[in-house]
């Protein structure tokens, strides 16, 4: 099962060579990790998305907590959180091509961003399946390359990580 | 006040209460050096930075406070690895401070430049490197503040060399402030009154002691706790010497090398009381079949440890020292007779222990390895302080050597780190002067830092080295014979070396006992010298450490010392 898993960081130099090498060291495979700044100059935050069962979950959300540099770690509940990935498609699209694929393209709501007389770069941002399905019908004119990010996420509403953390029933008071 | 890094470093320890910092000069901490020596700080002088780390560990581990290591950048550093990982496995603190190239090198492959903190992350609990000397203050009282509370473990501070020399106004800060850490290890209150709920309806319970007890000075809790209850206990290789030995319901070591009872008992009990213990693959034996009867209870201040290993029934979060007592409390405010509850199990394993105790056979004319073990241990007064490398003589120790209080029986217990023992026994007498200090070593182990009699001889630190010593790799040599054909590769030390020799030339005193008649006068004698001597026992070349559970099988499938 996929999870994502968010991570407030303290924002020292070396916290993602902890965070990363933590994960190969106790074997947490890791299909995306995305990093970035907060509303805090003080933290960043991380989010990876990770396959696995709940005992690999919990040790995982349990190894990062223990870390001096990490702040918070929450996994984030697909329904309560929204999650978004950008994915970036060079695509062959020639003069012959291109009406057709910009129709795909607005059907998915997928932005052009760059525009060459063979070929078109879209920006499309979405769940998997979304994009997925919008890669499988660009195929037939010829992908060149594609780029994703990975996902990033925030869980609905009030709540937020450090909201979160504050209120942390499994270790008594404490620890963070 | 005004002064540089370097003296800024020194102050932070004194204002930390450290006496004592081992350590290894070199190009990157000159300036550091140069302090220690216009404070007359009290440094030892190691042969090797591996003898530095490991006897700050030894010392650690017999005093309870934090071992402080020099060391400069590069190999001083890499060399600083071994002993830091060594004390990262048994949750020992200690605060590493090494030498960086200074700033405007760092990252250009400069001379002895190697990337410490990248090095060390994996194998310490927090690190940090100091490019401006206004953190040196604080870095040096947070890494105090992680490495000894919690789970204490090591923390190295990487500091470049330019920092040293650079001024500040020191001030040290009065307390940390850590945005993921708050050293505040307190539990939950519910969670031990459904221990004690728990306790109540046990019929077979049995007490599982590790190191976290030891390192958190909690043993009186245990023994108060055993007491209140009448139930048997048994511990892991880092719990030796929380219960006295000589306990009648204390039944022995657990584990692959550990004694029948104390293995069945796991094997029958349906409550399986663990402190401070994480469950490694040398107390379970087969982690699946591990206690199959048992609810698993487990106090404990890592979360990380609860349900890694395996399933836990009842976690009782936080540090011993908040949780045991009351614990205690509690189990004697309840007005249940444990003791009576369950004295038909504690009768029963009580004969198992007396109907299987720890056995050998001896051979003719040969000093054997276990009766060397519990010579010594009759010879030691109650205060003696253990210490160990690793290997066949290691387990003898923990078997045959009775463990009578806590922090008296050091050794490697998750690295498993040949060479710790001799440095660490040093670090542990310089911690502990006025108890005395004997170390157990194999002819193998005890090449790994042998540099290290220098370190000892040079500054009369009173250790009692004795050497197990039965030309080859014992416990290489047992497992060859057990499981490969009795193929002995690279495990045989029918070489030229003279220990005694070894030892003598670096200025400690040493000598050979190889007459079983003569053993007990002769060690007597070796153990009354003063100063530091290699005692060089001879003993067989073939024994094996039984019982032994073989990998991948469960706790009651030992071998057995054949009848």
């Amino acid at each position: 099962m996929k999870h994502v898993i968010s991570i407030l960081v303290c924002n020292h130099p070396g916290v993602l060579v902890r965070v990363a090498s933590m994960f190969s060291r106790r074997e947490f495979n890791i299909d995306s990790l995305a990093v970035g700044i907060t509303e805090s100059p003080d933290f960043s935050r991380i989010t990876v998305v990770m396959q696995g069962d709940s005992y690999l979950v919990s040790q995982m959300i349990k190894q990062l907590e223990k870390l001096p540099d990490v702040r918070a770690v929450e996994r984030l509940d697909p329904a309560s959180s929204a999650c978004r990935g950008m994915t970036m498609v060079k695509v062959k699209a020639d003069d012959r091509d291109r009406l057709d694929v910009l129709k795909i393209a607005e059907l998915f709501r997928a932005h052009v961003i760059d525009v060459e007389p063979t070929t078109l770069i879209f920006e499309i941002t979405g769940s998997d399946d979304k994009v997925t399905a919008f890669m499988q019908l660009l195929a037939p004119y010829g992908v060149l390359e594609v780029i994703r990010t990975g996902l990033i996420g925030l869980s609905r509403g009030e709540d937020t990580l450090v909201k979160h953390s504050g209120e942390r029933q499994y270790y008594g008071k404490n620890l963070l | 006040m005004r002064m540089n890094g370097a003296q800024a470093v020194l102050e932070s320890l004194k204002n930390e209460g450290v006496d004592l910092v081992f350590g290894y000069p070199g190009g990157a901490v000159l300036t550091l050096y140069d302090a220690v020596y216009k404070l007359k700080f009290p440094h030892i002088l190691a042969r090797h930075e591996q003898g530095a780390v490991h006897a700050a560990d030894g010392y650690a581990r017999a005093t309870g406070k934090v071992g402080v290591v020099f060391a400069t950048s590069g190999p001083g550093g890499t060399n600083l690895v071994t002993g830091i990982a060594t004390a990262n496995m048994d949750s020992v603190p200690l605060v590493c401070i090494t030498g960086q190239v200074a700033n405007p090198y760092i990252g250009k492959d400069a001379f002895q430049e190697a990337d410490i903190c990248g090095i060390t992350t994996p194998v310490t609990k927090h690190n940090y490197l100091v490019k401006d000397v206004k953190d040196l203050p604080r870095v040096l009282k947070e890494a105090f503040f992680i490495a000894r509370t919690g789970r204490p473990g090591p923390v190295v501070i990487d500091v470049a060399k330019d920092v040293f020399d650079a001024e500040i106004d020191y001030h040290y800060p009065d307390e940390v402030s850590l945005k993921g850490y708050s050293g505040n290890f307190d539990g939950d209150e519910a969670e031990i009154d459904a221990a004690v709920e728990a306790l109540s309806e046990a019929k077979h319970p049995l007490l599982f002691i590790g190191g976290g007890v030891t390192l958190s000075d909690t043993a009186n809790e245990v023994r108060r706790i055993a007491d209140i209850t009448g139930f048997p206990s048994t511990c892991t290789l880092m719990g030796l010497g929380d219960m006295p030995a000589s306990d009648p319901s204390f039944l022995g070591m657990v584990g692959m090398h550990g004694t029948y009872a104390a293995n069945m008992a796991i094997m029958e009990c349906d409550l399986l009381i663990g402190i401070g213990v994480r469950f490694d693959d040398r107390v379970t034996g087969v982690v699946t079949e591990f206690a199959p009867k048992a609810k698993i209870m487990q106090f404990e201040v890592d979360p990380v440890e609860v349900g890694k290993n395996v399933p836990v029934d009842y976690r009782v979060l936080g540090d011993l020292r908040w949780s045991l007592p009351r614990f205690a409390e509690k189990l004697q405010k309840s007005g249940v007779d444990y003791s009576a509850q369950t004295k038909g199990w504690r009768t029963y394993v009580m004969k198992m222990e007396d109907d299987h105790p720890l056995s050998y056979k001896e051979k003719p004319d040969c000093i054997m390895p276990q009766k060397l073990v519990e010579t010594v241990s009759r010879l030691m007064d109650d205060d003696t302080i253990v210490v160990t490398d690793v290997g066949q003589h290691q387990m003898w120790a923990a078997q045959f050597y009775e463990s009578r209080k806590p922090r008296q029986f050091l050794t490697s217990g998750g690295l498993g780190t040949m060479g710790y023992g001799l440095p660490a026994a040093i670090g542990a007498k310089l911690g502990q002067p006025d108890k005395k200090v004997v170390c157990f070593s194999g002819d193998g182990s005890i090449m790994m830092n042998c540099q290290e009699f220098a370190t000892a001889a040079d500054n009369d630190v009173d250790v009692k080295i004795i050497v197990v010593h039965n030309h080859t790799l014992g416990m290489v040599s047992q497992w060859q014979r057990l499981f490969y054909n009795e193929h002995y590769s690279q495990s045989e030390l029918h070489g030229k070396t003279d220990l005694v020799k070894l030892a003598e030339a670096m200025g400690a005193k040493g000598c050979r006992i190889d007459d079983p008649a003569k053993l007990e006068t002769e060690l007597k004698e070796a153990l009354e010298e003063k100063g530091p001597i290699l005692i060089d026992v001879m003993v067989p070349e073939v024994e094996d450490v039984l019982p032994m559970v073989p990998g991948g099988k469960r706790l009651d499938q030992m071998v057995l010392e054949e009848e």
